[in-house]
């Protein structure tokens, strides 16, 4: 994986390690008070039965997270 | 110091929240914690108080106070909304963040999950920066200690500078140490210096060049070094917040403004342009900061400390199997209240009708005139008798059960699954952890909307809340389908037929709601989703017997209680409609034939209709008066089983149509008052309330008449 990946790419099962977070106004401040910086390693779980939202494993904590959101944060490999 | 009602703050908290000392002496403290760490748990079990507790996610949405006392101190607790931080998003987490900055607590006690504790720190960090005076309560340490987390409390307590306890609220026991600790920190300055974030070099220097005037400015009413890095934040809300508590003269200062310019240039001059990057870094520093913290003092020894909960989570929300079994649980739910209910329903209504019976002994005895006997034994004791025999028994076993579900942390679950609907219809998963409240009551469903961070979504919800049928309407529904549908003759396999085709309307209603939603996203409430999040928390196991206790004794008791309170005055205006005449002809016959010609186009007729126009104080008596209505018209005077009562119905020309009719209107119609007046509380708009009693009302004519004319075409 290189920079270019979001979280919508990782499955379930998959780790990766956030790189940016490009979310702006209060879905940014959100992830950020979940304790999602840059850094943090995340590992999907399961998608919802619809296929969105997904749910990520974030400091061992379970959040549920839309898949338009996932598009901003940007990750790489762990 | 502490706590007056004149001060600014308290009040601008949340509104109706007024600290109730009973001596000046008292302690304020809060409590304050993320979402779902268990702070009711703790605050019931300090307080002995009886706030309702689940397992979700935004439960707690107003502060709730109460009273504990120790040797050295009385103390006034309060329950404030769970929040990730304080830098708040939404409603209630202003609220909370008001509370702990504004709202002058002697002592903060910040909960947090010890499964989840790192991620909890980042509130403990920024409560430590505006007060000194904090414990840290780690709670949950049953479930720590069972996933194999351990945790060294004093390394903790060591680094953060105050007093950090573990707790298991759930045991009262554990919560005594908390307390000696919460004595140690009002009794005197604190011992040590509590742990100080260290931010970016740029906003360190940034607030050393701005703290001194603050400090000189602020008069210690607020932490300098907080308000200075507030100050350069600019967050519009918290400065709203900080004029209301330091007076717009403060802000107004234009020394102060010079310096806040000017510390803004050294942010600026170091690469630090605007708020969002600001906020960025100050937010990194914390999560960061909760990282070293919790280094060596966290270790957890089993990495798989989870399993179980993901392969529940693979069996509830997984695409195969996650819409089949939430509706198989609902359909189980409702199986269980039906087939029990049945049973202690009739057991009731034998007993309150065998009293009855003695009642008119009784005034026969006493040659009370035939008017009076009518009034109080006919009229209101009789209706009295309908409501009780059946709500309760339905109520006394949903109720729990439904509160066992949530305890469990399936609620959350229910958001998830229905997430990508909601979307589609330009709102949110968490609308429908509103619906699952109002399955209890929708008054209690649109105060939870507060959980919805987007204003229009929230309104969305709140519109669309009465879509759910409340338990008021249940007993309805269930005494209809139990009549005319499956027979009274009783069976498990008739119990389970009603309780299937009680989901059928329910998952109808679900539909409406979302079609409703869709609607009302392209015209009156336009607008894209909004993001979000939503927090799946751990499951964890119902304690059993408490949620039985609990469930039926505050809220069954307490919602028949409010059902009562209404159907005693209703049965008397009911009695009296039907017995006064003008021209021959009763009140309640004027009135039903009034309505009649309309009532028949959508399949009812003038009683039922005025049943539910005489149901706008509580949903729960509108059988009952349909039954006093056709009682004081017909020829049976006892009326003790469902048998009878479909006959009753029968003679006055029911047919399965008017059956379906019912329950459509049922489901469909204006909320009750209470739920109006709630919904004019969350909106403060009579525009709103005005819109979200007519919307139901318009989609039920519109599904009755549509259902009677397609029936009657085809029949």
């Amino acid at each position: 994986m290189n920079e270019h990946f979001c979280l919508n790419d990782i499955t379930p099962g998959q780790h990766a390690v956030v790189s940016a977070l490009q979310s702006t106004g209060s879905m940014r401040r959100r992830l950020l008070d979940i304790g999602l910086i840059e850094n943090t390693d995340v590992e999907c779980l399961g998608r919802s039965p619809g296929g969105d939202p997904s749910a990520f494993l974030i400091r061992g904590a379970v959040i549920a997270i839309r898949s338009e959101d996932c598009e901003n944060i940007l990750i790489h490999a762990s | 110091m502490g706590l007056t009602n004149s001060s600014v703050g308290i009040k601008a908290v949340d509104s109706g929240l007024v600290i109730q000392k009973q001596s000046p002496d008292d302690r304020v403290v809060a409590l304050a914690g993320n979402p779902n760490v268990g702070k009711s748990t703790v605050f019931n079990g300090l307080t002995g108080m009886n706030q309702h507790t689940g397992n979700w996610p935004g439960k707690t949405v107003t502060n709730a106070q109460g009273c504990c006392s120790t040797k050295s101190h009385a103390y006034v607790m309060v329950d404030i909304p769970g929040t990730y931080s304080l830098m708040a998003h939404s409603a209630e987490e202003e609220v909370a963040r008001n509370f702990i900055c504004f709202g002058d607590p002697d002592a903060v006690v910040v909960v947090c999950d010890a499964t989840c504790l790192e991620r909890n720190l980042n509130l403990v960090l920024q409560t430590i920066e505006i007060s000194p005076r904090v414990v840290v309560c780690v709670n949950l340490m049953d479930e720590a200690k069972r996933k194999n987390i351990k945790i060294n409390l004093e390394l903790l307590s060591t680094r953060l500078g105050v007093p950090v306890v573990g707790t298991t609220a759930r045991k009262k026991k554990s919560l005594r140490i908390l307390m000696d600790s919460l004595d140690q920190v009002c009794s005197g300055p604190a011992q040590r210096a509590p742990f100080a974030v260290r931010y970016a070099d740029a906003i360190e220097a940034s607030i050393a060049q701005l703290e001194p005037l603050v400090k000189e400015k602020c008069g210690g009413k607020l932490n300098s070094r907080w308000l200075s890095l507030k100050l350069l934040d600019q967050d519009e809300s918290l400065i709203r917040e900080i004029n209301a508590y330091l007076g717009e003269r403060f802000l107004q200062d234009n020394t102060l403004q010079n310096a806040i310019a000017q510390a803004k240039t050294i942010l600026m001059d170091r690469g630090i342009e605007n708020e969002d990057q600001l906020k960025d870094l100050t937010v990194s520093a914390l999560v960061q900061s909760a990282e070293t913290i919790c280094q060596g003092a966290i270790t957890y020894e089993d990495r798989q400390y989870a399993a179980a909960d993901r392969k529940l989570d693979k069996i509830l929300t997984s695409k195969l199997t996650g819409y089949p079994v939430m509706i198989a649980l609902l359909a189980l739910v409702f199986w269980l209240t039906i087939t029990g209910a049945n049973y202690p329903s009739q057991l009731l209504s034998n007993g309150l009708f065998w009293i009855q019976d003695r009642l008119t002994e009784f005034f026969a005895y006493i040659h009370a005139p035939a008017w009076l006997h009518g009034v109080l034994v006919l009229g209101v004791y009789r209706v009295l008798a309908w409501v009780v025999s059946v709500m309760l028994p339905p109520m006394a076993i949903f109720f729990p059960l439904f509160t066992l579900l949530e305890d469990a942390g399936y609620l959350p679950r229910i958001a998830y699954n229905l997430d990508k609907p909601f979307k589609r219809c330009c709102a949110c998963g968490k609308q429908a952890l509103c619906m699952c409240m109002g399955f209890g009551c929708n008054a209690a469903g649109i105060i939870g909307c507060r959980i919805i961070d987007s204003p229009r979504e929230r309104l969305l919800a709140i519109l669309t809340n009465n879509f759910v049928p409340c338990n008021g309407r249940f007993p309805t529904l269930i005494a209809i389908l139990t009549m005319f549908f499956v027979g009274t003759s009783g069976g498990a396999f008739s119990s389970l037929l009603s309780a299937l085709l009680l989901t059928g309307i329910i998952v109808l209603g679900v539909a409406i709601t979302l079609v409703v939603t869709k609607v009302l996203s392209k015209t009156l409430l336009k607008g894209m989703p909004s993001s979000f999040t939503l927090e799946l928390p751990p499951y964890r196991k119902p304690q059993i017997g408490k949620v039985i206790v609990r469930s039926i004794f505050d809220r069954t008791l307490f919602v028949l209680g409010r059902a009562i309170c209404v159907a005693a005055p209703a049965g008397l205006v009911i009695w009296l409609m039907a017995n006064i005449s003008v021209g021959g002809i009763s009140v309640l016959n004027h009135c039903a034939s009034f309505l009649d010609p309309f009532a028949r186009l959508m399949g009812l007729d003038g009683v039922i209709l005025i049943a539910f126009v005489l149901g706008f104080p509580a949903n729960e008596i509108v059988i009952p008066i349909i039954i006093m209505a056709y009682m004081a018209q017909g020829s049976i005077l006892e009326l003790d089983s469902l048998v009878e009562m479909r006959n009753l119905f029968l003679q006055n020309g029911w047919t399965w149509i008017t059956a379906v009719s019912t329950m459509l209107f049922s489901l469909n119609h204006w909320p009750c008052s209470t739920t109006l007046l709630t919904i004019k509380k969350e909106t403060g708009s009579w525009k709103w309330t005005a819109i979200a009693a007519a919307i139901p009302t318009a989609v039920g004519v519109a599904v009755c008449i549509l259902f009677t004319t397609i029936t009657r075409v085809f029949a």
